[in-house]
């Protein structure tokens, strides 16, 4: 008995002198910084040497009302749904289909989950030369160039150089009844989906689909084989067993998925970086990439502060919940 | 027993990194020579007594412009054998990266001797009372006030001082054009934008792309528009808009920005996919005709072995030099003092600007280098250097505050595909009001 508890003490000590370096260099080097971002981002702080005078929440105010921000807040709630949308439904389509015990799986897995292993500036450069449009008097090139040898020219379109923007109209009948109603906001190019964006989420669903697969694969090789079973003997058929059994017991799953893909790409910078660039009228661009370009460029450090602090206000908005929900759930078990 | 081993090995380990990780923050950098807190600047240390290190910052990496630094470095070797250069790159197209780095260094007390610098406005950046050292005995010691254009001094003098040497100087109102093209065509290259539609035209009749241009990274829309204004407000109205003596109200800016609406309608429609050298390939295959670019496309097209370009002013622009510079600056705090002095001689020297450009494929600051050393192109260059009038780049880092020419190159960007002249004219404006030059 004596020696029992000597021992679980010294596993304490141990485990706290483990833990306690990592501890340290998180505080500091994680939390530390972000308050320390977070605090640059209310200053004055626009030249090299550091200016801490406090100007409340001037950088905010300026930058709700600077063009190049207002369309990168628009391209990444675009880029952040489609992908997200993308990656689920591909990923789980691939799950399902690999879940069919087919000969070569571990094939397939490998072949899906490639990608993941891939530096998003690779897949920025490769799907630049894919889906590069080419012009009218070059030729086309790329993807389109394929349209077009097989027939389907019609298909052909500017892709990430198209600078076409899908909003309500102002003068239409929908912005005037919005304008109305006093929410005439929503009828500006601000709000709305910009069609170059489709092209980078093309390339990161490519890139990020195989990892969703691989976690409904495992997903639902946790699923009892006894279920179905049990499904099937009540006479549900295939398309119910996986709208009433499997969907619902996935959900755990999908609710990881959307937290892991949805905070890639609210990051989301080295892509669009090597693929796309700012883009025709900064169609393809992204507040991280702003963000660089202020501080590095322009030495707005304070400026590039506040684009911090919304993109990681914008990541807690998603990633609270589901702390919240996951320690909830531990603490239930 | 085997558990609490395994569990002091990896606390032994994790110590043991934290440790290293802490040792390898520090660049040792042992002081080999006290530094001279007086600048013995006004003459460079003799040969035989300069030992220690020298380090110098820069974004050359690749290509022509690392091959010309290390022209420079052996001359430097040469003369002061003893001396050990530390190169200190990071690569990074137009330097962003090592800007980056750079100003992490400079303010957290160890700058490197000597940095890459934009000549002109791109200083301010660097609040130069703060962290440069004046250079001013250097140029009078050397006699570069006199070798250098006036133009040029005017434009390296900020806050009445010098703080960096030009090495080099490149060219940004240059219209590259196919020849082949031209002449299948019995056109000649345009001298004005009306000249330049009327081409435009007829090579778009025969399906070839009038203008090229690539602006993936953003700023290329802003480098073509430069010209553009040039050619409207001429040298003085252009140098005018940076310093608040030409209103950006001026209707003249917004025919500027008409033209170069205009321009955009002959350009290719993928030129927000294209860097610029993507888009020059254009011009290469004979796909595409005319290219607005800077004069390192005089060392890419060598590069690809193409022959077969002509060169002229942008249109309008003839006897205008919109010029951009590579300087090297002397860092407040420099540990090698006397070696920073002796290599800021050099980078300003003949010898050293003639060893340079020539590899790095652009002209001399200075106007007394030697012709035969350089192609045809450049040659063409440097007679209108000494004889032009010369402007400030704004996309280059001259005319402007770096943060102002950030704003006007966003500016650019949207308006080469929205084409709303009257909104940017007043955004452009508006960041002259920002930067305190407009009221």
């Amino acid at each position: 008995m004596e020696c029992n508890m000597r021992r679980i003490t010294w596993d304490r000590v141990i485990s706290i002198l483990l833990i306690t370096p990592s501890v340290i260099a998180i505080a500091v080097f994680v939390y530390g910084f972000i308050g320390f971002t977070g605090f640059s981002s209310f200053t004055k702080w626009d030249s090299l040497s550091p200016d801490f005078t406090l100007v409340g929440w001037r950088n905010y105010q300026k930058l709700f009302q600077i063009d190049r921000f207002l369309c990168d807040l628009r391209n990444t709630v675009t880029f952040t749904v489609l992908f997200l949308i993308g990656c689920v439904v591909i990923g789980f389509l691939l799950a399902v289909l690999l879940d069919q015990r087919i000969k070569g799986e571990g094939i397939f897995r490998g072949i899906f989950l490639f990608p993941m292993a891939i530096s998003f500036i690779v897949t920025g450069v490769a799907w630049r030369w894919l889906l590069g449009p080419g012009t009218i008097q070059t030729g086309s090139s790329g993807v389109n160039l394929l349209f077009q040898k097989v027939g389907l020219g019609f298909l052909r379109w500017g892709w990430f150089t198209d600078p076409t923007i899908w909003h309500i109209k102002p003068e239409s009948g929908l912005g005037m009844f919005l304008q109305q109603i006093g929410l005439g906001g929503l009828a500006s190019p601000y709000v709305g989906i910009s069609l170059a964006m489709i092209s980078v989420v093309i390339a990161a669903t490519w890139q990020m689909s195989g990892y969703t697969m691989a976690m409904y694969l495992a997903g639902l090789r946790g699923i009892p084989e006894e279920l179905r079973e049990a499904a099937r003997v009540d006479g549900a058929n295939e398309f119910q067993i996986y709208r009433h059994i499997i969907l619902p017991l996935l959900q755990p799953i999908t609710l990881s998925a959307v937290i892991v893909l949805g905070h890639i790409s609210l990051k989301i910078f080295d892509l669009v970086v090597s693929m796309t660039g700012p883009g025709p009228a900064f169609a393809t661009d992204v507040p991280a990439f702003y963000m660089w370009d202020t501080t590095f460029r322009g030495n707005n450090f304070a400026e590039g502060a506040a684009i911090a602090t919304i993109l990681l206000v914008m990541v807690a908005v998603l990633i609270v919940p589901y702390l919240i929900y996951t320690t909830r759930t531990e603490a239930e078990l | 027993m085997s558990r609490k081993m395994f569990s002091l090995i990896s606390l032994v380990t994790i110590v043991a990194t934290v440790l290293t990780a802490c040792g390898g923050g520090q660049t040792p950098v042992p002081p080999t020579q006290p530094p001279a807190q007086q600048p013995a600047a006004t003459q460079p240390p003799a040969p035989a007594a300069a030992k220690g290190k020298i380090e110098m910052f820069s974004w050359w990496t690749a290509g022509g412009e690392a091959d010309g630094l290390n022209a420079m470095y052996d001359l430097y070797k040469k003369a002061y054998p003893k001396v050990e250069i530390v190169n200190a790159t990071v690569a990074g197209g137009a330097g962003t990266n090592a800007k980056a780095v750079l100003a992490t260094r400079l303010t957290g007390g160890d700058p490197p001797d000597s940095f890459q610098l934009h000549a002109g406005l791109e200083v301010e950046k660097y609040e130069p009372a703060k962290y440069l050292q004046p250079l001013d005995s250097l140029y009078t010691s050397q006699g570069w006030d006199k070798v250098f254009p006036k133009d040029l001094i005017s434009l390296l003098k900020y806050q009445d001082h010098f703080w960096g040497v030009p090495v080099n100087i490149h060219r940004a109102n240059v219209l590259w054009y196919n020849k082949k093209v031209f002449d299948d065509n019995g056109l000649k290259p345009p001298t004005t934008w009306d000249e330049f539609f009327k081409v435009a035209d007829a090579l778009k009749a025969k399906g070839i792309v009038p203008l090229v241009i690539g602006t993936k990274e953003g700023w290329e829309a802003g480098h073509t528009f430069e010209t553009i204004l040039i050619a409207t407000l001429g040298a003085d109205g252009y140098k005018g808009l940076w310093t608040g003596k030409t209103q950006w109200t001026d209707p003249k800016v917004a025919d500027a920005l008409n033209t170069f609406k205009k321009v955009m309608t002959y350009a290719n429609t993928d030129y927000s996919a294209l860097t610029w050298d993507g888009a020059a390939q254009y011009l290469v295959d004979g796909k595409g005709a005319m290219h607005i670019m800077g004069d390192w496309t005089d060392g890419w097209f060598i590069s690809k072995k193409y022959t077969g370009y002509g060169y002229v002013p942008v249109p309008g622009t003839a006897g205008v030099f919109d010029a951009l510079s590579d300087s090297f600056a002397a860092a407040k705090g420099a540990k090698n003092q006397d070696n920073l002095m002796a290599w800021l001689s050099l980078a300003g020297s003949k010898a050293g600007q003639e060893a340079f450009n020539p590899k790095k494929g652009s002209i001399c600051a200075r106007t007394d280098c030697d012709p035969k050393l350089f192609d045809d192109y450049l040659q063409s260059a440097m007679k209108d250097w000494s004889s032009n009038a010369i402007v400030p780049s704004v996309v280059h880092g001259a005319a402007a505050v770096e943060k102002w020419a950030t704003v006007y190159k966003d500016i650019l960007n949207t308006f080469a595909t929205k084409g709303d002249v009257a909104a940017a004219q007043k955004s452009l404006q508006q960041s002259c009001v920002d930067n305190g030059v407009c009221k």
